[in-house]
């Protein structure tokens, strides 16, 4: 099973590699990107909010910091990798410092705790930096799609195999302990604190680089824009309707979740969220493992059949 | 001079904060579910005032006297398609399924708004509009001051309802404590749809107010959900008139660190206040 699982996820990340080099249709990279950056979001949530079990709402907040420095550092000379990793070493250790005070919420308090912070930040830098960050005449005559497709299929399938590796480790076992029930995680030896800011701090850190990815792919944007609380709701969603607590829940999620927008958005805008928000509730009652839950109980009503 | 004018401002809106907190209070204090679609909530009451206005020329104040109705029934229906499957679950998992599913609401609320009405920001237009007291130098406009003193009678008739009504008296005893509340014979199912419509009606008649003074566009909901937490954070659960005050304080807190800080800061200060409140008693000021 899981040798399979390694073939098919090579033969996808071959597939993917390749594509730019079979077509070179702009609208079909652009799409595959934002299928990318999904990914990495809804994966990267999926650390904290599926395997910690903390509902973050606050995760916009560190893709927008991720993408506010590394946006500033590249456009004043720092190689855009190097401007990345900065990006998530602000996102981790603002994450890891605001964690310490916000694990002392539990379950809903969390969450509407880190929506509060979310909401600070982005006020706060729309207040700051009200004006719009465009890139330098020589950074745009300079610009390729492709690089930033290869830096988003690098980074999306750095959280996937970080999820992955996550998920059969100790580290992993401890987060889903916690998630289950904390007390008695911690009475069984668990630190729940120390398991919970290290779920947080690689869950931002990953949003940091998304955020960095952003930063490097738009050609001009509302410096609070990426602060948007649309981002968490956009990871919430994918990773909900997918399967939270899944490896592979997040990236059904995104995959399902960016077609239906670029594909409705072209005739309604905003669509996709009556359908989605309807999807999600459903799912949140009727089925919470989400699509993943779905496949495997049909996999085992065919199996019965049998 | 100018000061106490912004104050005088913050008190207003505190009104309607304390209208909005209340119905959330409500809701969450009895059926211990987190609704983080009632901003969403507020938006539709703002919308149906918009449409009775504008369609069937209706006065924007009397329009209550239909959008609270209306509301009942919305909050009759939200409970029984959706959060009378959240409230059989035991309570950790009820509050974290009903922020989900308030959100999920929240955003399929929201892109239906956007399609109905368009993004676009809407007022009402109010034949009294313009008019404004000035007193001791101070001017009032007179429709925020008419919401004002609606939004306290709103409260104080929830207030009057909890307090005298057999029903009223019921959802307080399942507030306390659900499982006395059923040994003494209260049906609590019906305590929680009560309670659940009571609070939509609160906030459609808040969208209302908002829109007359203010102005109702989709994307208020987020600001006014988190309006109304912040409020309930600061008043905490049991008292309607408390809450009312909470409002209060919350519109005269913006308003001074607006003066301070400039105008667009008026956001972040409650935001500030909330956090640290939570974290200062993370679980206490829910609670009694």
């Amino acid at each position: 099973m899981r040798r399979r699982w390694a073939a098919v996820s090579a033969v996808a990340l071959g597939a993917l590699a390749l594509l730019p080099l079979a077509t070179p249709r702009e609208d079909i990279l652009n799409f595959v990107f934002l299928v990318l950056l999904g990914i990495t979001l809804a994966e990267s949530w999926n650390i904290v909010a599926g395997y910690a079990g903390q509902v973050n709402l606050g995760h916009a907040a560190f893709f927008g910091l991720g993408a506010l420095l590394t946006r500033r550092l590249w456009t004043t000379g720092t190689p855009i990798v190097a401007a990345m990793l900065a990006g998530a070493v602000l996102a981790t250790g603002f994450a890891v410092v605001i964690g310490v005070a916000a694990f002392r919420l539990r379950g809903a308090y969390f969450a509407i705790g880190t929506l509060a912070l979310g909401e600070i930040l982005r006020t706060t830098v729309s207040n700051v930096l009200p004006e719009i960050s465009t890139l330098p005449a020589a950074s745009i005559a300079a610009y390729r799609l492709t690089d930033r497709y290869y830096a988003a299929l690098v980074l999306a399938a750095v959280t996937v195999a970080a999820v992955a590796a996550l998920a059969s480790s100790r580290l992993g076992l401890g987060m889903r302990a916690i998630r289950e029930d904390e007390e008695a995680a911690a009475a069984s030896g668990v630190g729940a604190l120390r398991l919970k800011l290290a779920a947080l701090a690689l869950s931002t850190g990953l949003a940091g680089l998304a955020g960095g990815l952003f930063a490097y792919y738009h050609i001009s944007y509302y410096a609070s824009h990426p602060f948007g609380p649309q981002w968490t709701f956009d990871a919430l969603l994918m990773t909900y309707i997918g399967g939270v607590g899944t490896l592979h829940g997040p990236l059904l999620g995104a995959v399902l979740y960016v077609v239906l927008k670029e594909y409705l958005a072209v005739r309604w805008v905003d669509l996709h969220l009556l359908i989605f928000g309807a999807l999600f509730v459903a799912i949140v009652l009727l089925l919470p493992g989400g699509l993943v839950q779905a496949a495997a109980r049909v996999r085992r009503l065919l199996r019965r059949r049998r | 001079m100018i000061l106490a004018q912004q104050l005088l401002l913050g008190v207003l809106i505190g009104g309607l904060y304390g209208l909005a907190a209340a119905g959330l209070s409500l809701v969450f204090g009895v059926m211990r579910v987190l609704d983080v679609a009632h901003g969403e909530l507020i938006m539709l009451g703002g919308y149906g005032t918009f449409w009775l206005v504008t369609l069937l020329g209706v006065d924007p104040f009397l329009a209550l006297g239909l959008v609270i109705p209306g509301a009942l029934a919305l909050g009759v229906a939200l409970y029984w398609g959706l959060f009378a499957f959240v409230v059989r679950a035991d309570e950790a998992t009820r509050v974290k399924n009903s922020l989900l599913i308030g959100f999920g609401l929240a955003l399929a609320l929201h892109a239906l708004a956007v399609r109905l009405w368009t993004a676009d920001e809407r007022s009402v237009p109010t034949p009294y509009g313009g008019a404004v007291f000035t007193v001791a130098g101070l001017s009032i406009p007179a429709v925020r001051l008419l919401s004002l003193v609606l939004a306290f009678a709103l409260i104080l008739s929830l207030q009057l309802l909890l307090t005298r009504w057999r029903w009223g008296k019921a959802i307080r005893a399942t507030a306390e404590d659900w499982q006395a509340a059923l040994l003494t014979g209260i049906d609590v199912r019906r305590a929680y749809l009560l309670a659940f419509a009571l609070g939509t009606a609160l906030a459609g008649a808040a969208g209302t107010l908002v829109t007359i003074g203010y102005a109702v566009s989709p994307s208020i909901g987020l600001e006014w959900t988190l309006k109304a937490l912040i409020v309930v954070v600061l008043a905490g659960l049991g008292s309607m008139p408390g809450t009312f005050v909470g409002g209060l304080v919350l519109g005269v807190a913006e308003a001074a660190s607006a003066a301070a800080f400039g105008g667009p800061y008026r956001e972040v200060v409650g935001l500030v206040i909330f956090v640290v409140v939570l974290v200062v008693r993370p679980r206490g000021l829910f609670g009694r």
